[in-house]
């Protein structure tokens, strides 16, 4: 279901995530069943990349559900919003259904997590993703990174932070 | 750790002493089910410190998730502008599985305030910008969800039952006896 062709990737900081100086691994990734999206095709512009462990966590005010609420902060940035988790786009689907979400999610659903492993995000043992958040400015390198512990929701501080500390 | 990026000011709604021991922060919102189990518990802690605690409630309504939050906050903000936030606050939290117009209007009538003031006031927005302000700056201290409390100026992470919170507290006013 997903093709991911890597770039030129600056090392693993010991099994860490992608720091802020790498090149953003490129990706194709489903956003709907029949719909995918690459990576790539929306620089020019920064991106928001949210790595989270999985759809349907049983909170109020959940990271997604938070960041759906900041959108209007992201986007005066000129930022997107990606969200991507190992759950298939049906699943994503009717999350962001039921949520109202209003920015896409990614399906890292085939093979499962690869583009998580690629940016250091992916927990082999439990099998989902890392709660870390990436900052990706508009050429394509990583601004800024951020792993939080996985139950611990990161809020949106630190992006808003790299977002305004993005050269103009 | 996530720390209070916007500090306490006069424009706040506070209930308690500004020099006391312990300042509480909550960011709320009125339609949340948890900010409403919240609500009591809140009481009850501030039942237990008495003068030595001060407590503030900032606006953070999740509107995409709760279409009736941002109206509620804006009536509570409404009756703040003339002097009645915690009555309008209190009111909404203990009714808040019947929020909407039909009740702001009987609440703005039972505490005395114009219902035409409060219509006017929702339908032109008049308190939109100073939610939305609370609400960018809780975003700022790391607010992650609802509710989300402060004590003394750091995000309390564990959950709000009333021992946890005491707990907290209390290991907040120890240190800083120490320091």
């Amino acid at each position: 279901m997903a093709q991911s062709t890597a770039g030129t990737v600056t090392p693993i900081d010991k099994g860490g995530i992608l720091r802020a100086g790498a090149t953003a691994p490129n990706f194709t990734l489903h956003v709907t069943p029949d719909q995918t999206l690459t990576l790539s095709d929306l620089l020019g512009r920064p991106v928001i990349l949210a790595f989270y462990p999985a759809d349907w966590s049983p909170v109020c005010g959940d990271q997604m559900a938070l960041y759906n609420e900041i959108l209007p902060e992201f986007r005066s940035f000129g930022a997107d919003l990606l969200g991507v988790s190992v759950d298939g786009a049906w699943c994503h689907a009717a999350f962001a259904e039921t949520r109202h979400l209003h920015f896409p999610l990614l399906a890292d659903f085939e093979p499962k997590g690869a583009v998580a492993r690629q940016y250091g995000a992916y927990r082999a043992a439990d099998g989902f993703c890392e709660r870390a958040l990436f900052v990706i400015d508009k050429n394509g390198i990583i601004a800024w990174s951020y792993c939080s512990p996985v139950a611990v929701n990161p809020g949106a501080d630190g992006i808003l932070q790299a977002l305004e500390d993005l050269p103009k | 750790m996530a720390t209070l990026k916007v500090p306490i000011t006069s424009e706040d709604h506070a209930q308690g002493p500004e020099n006391a021991e312990v300042t509480l922060v909550e960011y709320g919102d009125y339609e949340c089910p948890y900010c409403g189990q919240a609500y009591p518990v809140v009481k009850q802690v501030q039942k237990q410190f008495g003068k030595r605690l001060r407590f503030v409630f900032r606006n953070f309504p999740l509107s995409e998730m709760h279409p009736h939050a941002e109206a509620a906050a804006e009536v509570a903000e409404f009756a703040g502008a003339q002097g009645k936030f915690w009555e309008m606050h209190d009111k909404l939290y203990e009714n808040q599985e019947r929020l909407g117009e039909a009740l702001y209007l009987d609440l703005a009538e039972k505490l005395k305030l114009s219902t035409a003031a409060l219509r006017q006031a929702l339908e032109q927005r008049t308190f939109e910008a100073r939610v939305r302000a609370d609400f960018k700056g809780g975003i700022r201290s790391g607010v992650n969800g609802t509710p989300t409390f402060f004590i003394n100026g750091h995000r309390h992470d564990g959950s709000f039952d009333f021992e946890t919170l005491l707990s907290a507290i209390h290991q907040a006013i120890g240190t800083a006896k120490i320091a």
